[in-house]
């Protein structure tokens, strides 16, 4: 059924990115497609590999950008970015089949490949190019925020997140419920001033960002260099080492 | 957006096929157009050829073509799925007509009914299509008052040179087929005027600033693609026609598509009936060949929100 879920369940789950702490390691990607190509969505074809023209599906993708200008007072922001589980997301709504869907208990958006016929509508429909075609399978793939992972029983509780938020090695990477005001995302939305990635479309993603933190400005500007000493000044010892160093 | 030659095909001929048979009901159900058997054959004939060719190349692009059937099921929120439903229904009255039409040489009564609902079936599927592209919020040159227009239109005049050749040949033609012809050329030319005009001077709302949320610290610029080969995002959404390209195209699209069909139109109705035959042959030819190139341009123009992560600007 690709109408939105009329009922809203008790969870939205997604992710909070901190811009700040990212320190564009793209272990985020790798772990997800390590973990995603034997998992739901199993497996995410890589054609050509190992040679030019690669060409495969990943779920997340990791940007560089530079902001503020150039020269000394830019900085360079990491930006990693996946489906953001939108809470009004055009990309269910499009699928004619049925395929694409978001589940009313959690909020997550997912897509059946059993059903999918890959129109690729529902990547038209995606302002965030979330979605990406298997071409060997044909039919559309996405995040899943690792739905085989986050509700694994067989899985120790403290690894039932997903591969992404897992292996973050700045722990730039959140997971957890914004229905919840308490939870460890909701919270860190309100004393970070979380942000929705382009607002003006309405879909109104579920997952945020946190933005980079601002300094003090002392490291933006060059830092002068202390002149040499005048050796005119300086004693007989001095000026003989000067006269000998500089022969 | 990536201009698939499936896609294109698919909407311009199903475009003429729709407005063709639409264009014969009318007239055939006002008894304007005789209800004999071969008239009925061909005229129908290449209505639903053309509709059925368009509906089969865009199965093409699929990835899972057998399950296609399945595109019928939401109906409900997807105007893929209703332009499929509207499309098989409408076969149903172009049935009845056609049987009445063809068969029974009889366009009154229970089939001048069948013959009104094939129009409006046929204007419903055409709506549908357009919908397809207009709804998606994230392409400002598709996502516009003026798509849904232009779709019909062009479907509309592109199905009456047919009418306007069909008729010539069975010898029924009359100038106020070229009339209409030449009318709807001249709506869809301003139309798509207007259009090439508003996508010029839209001022997207979108930007690297408001996509990212970095744009309250200044100017925003990519300095490092995530990955080195195109990828699925980049082959689909990244095609763009250079500027100068594209004015070249819209003119020729625009002499193509109404310009010389206009000339031809004018010559045929000032030279009387012997000509319209061939003059209206050359016409049909050159519109289809400018609705093409239209078509390409209408996909090839679409820019889509998510390249802005990948550093396009404009
Ligand atoms: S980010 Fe894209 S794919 Fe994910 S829910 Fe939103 S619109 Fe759909
Ligand atoms: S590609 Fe699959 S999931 Fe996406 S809209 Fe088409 S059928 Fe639905």
């Amino acid at each position: 059924m690709t109408s939105l879920p009329t009922v809203t369940g008790d969870k939205r789950l997604g992710l909070v990115i901190d811009l700040d702490t990212c320190v564009g390691c793209h272990a985020c990607a790798t772990n997800c497609k390590e973990w995603n190509t034997s998992g739901h969505s199993a497996p995410l074809t890589d054609v050509n590999a190992y040679q030019a023209e690669q060409r495969g599906v990943w779920f997340n993708r990791v940007f560089t950008y530079e902001v503020g200008g150039q020269g000394p007072a830019a900085r360079t922001v990491h930006f990693p970015k996946n489906c953001l589980h939108c809470e009004k997301p055009d990309c269910v709504t499009v699928c004619p089949t049925g395929a694409s869907y978001k589940r009313a208990e959690d909020g997550i958006v997912l897509i059946d490949h059993d059903k999918c016929i890959g129109c690729a509508l529902c990547s038209w429909a995606c302002p965030y190019g979330a979605r990406e075609m298997d071409e060997h399978q044909g039919v559309m793939k996405k995040c899943t925020l690792c739905i085989d992972k986050i509700y694994n029983t067989n899985l120790p509780e403290e690894d039932r997140t997903p591969a992404c938020v897992a292996t973050c090695p700045s722990k730039a990477r959140h997971f957890g419920d914004f229905a919840d005001p308490e939870s460890n995302v909701s919270q860190l939305v309100r004393e970070r001033g979380g942000f929705d990635l382009m607002p003006e479309t309405g879909y109104r993603p579920t997952s945020k960002y946190l933005p980079p933190r601002t300094g003090n400005g002392a490291a933006s500007a060059p830092r002068k260099l202390e002149p040499a000493p005048d050796l005119a000044n300086a004693g007989k010892f001095l000026r003989w080492v000067d006269r000998v160093l500089s022969r | 957006m990536n201009p698939a030659y499936s896609v294109i095909l698919f909407t311009t001929a199903s475009g003429a096929g729709y407005g063709l048979l639409a264009l014969l009901a009318v007239f055939a159900a006002a008894g304007v157009l005789p209800a004999s058997t071969w008239l009925g054959f061909v005229g129908i004939g290449l209505g639903v050829a053309l509709v059925a060719v368009g509906l089969l190349s865009s199965t093409f692009h699929l990835g899972r073509p057998e399950r296609a059937w399945r595109a019928f099921t939401q109906w409900r929120s997807s105007w893929l799925a209703r332009e499929g439903v509207a499309a098989v229904a409408t076969f149903v009255p172009i049935a009845v007509f056609g049987i009445g039409w063809v068969f029974l040489n009889d366009t009154s009564g229970a089939f001048a009914w069948a013959a009104a609902a094939t129009a409006v079936m046929a204007f419903v599927t055409v709506c549908c299509t357009a919908m397809i592209y207009a709804s998606l919020k994230t392409i400002r040159q598709w996502n516009n008052a003026l798509t849904l227009p232009a779709y019909l239109v062009l479907g509309l005049a592109t199905g009456a040179l047919l009418l306007v050749l069909v008729s010539a040949l069975f010898g029924v033609y009359r100038p106020a087929f070229a009339t209409l012809a030449a009318t709807l050329l001249v709506v869809g030319l301003a139309l798509k005027i207007a259009y090439w005009r508003h996508i010029d001077t839209e001022q997207p709302r979108s930007t690297l600033g408001t996509a990212t949320g970095l744009g309250r610290f200044g100017e925003v610029r990519l300095l490092e693609m995530p990955h080195t080969e195109e990828n699925f995002i980049m082959r689909e959404m990244g095609y763009a026609v250079a500027r100068k390209h594209a004015r070249r195209l819209r003119v020729v699209a625009g002499l193509a598509l109404f310009v010389l069909p206009l000339i031809l139109l004018a010559l045929a109705l000032w030279s009387g009936p012997a000509s319209v035959l061939p003059l209206g042959a050359l016409a049909t030819l050159s519109a289809g060949l400018g609705v093409a190139v239209e078509r390409w341009l209408f996909f090839a123009e679409a820019t889509h929100l998510s390249m802005i992560y990948y550093g396009r600007t404009g």
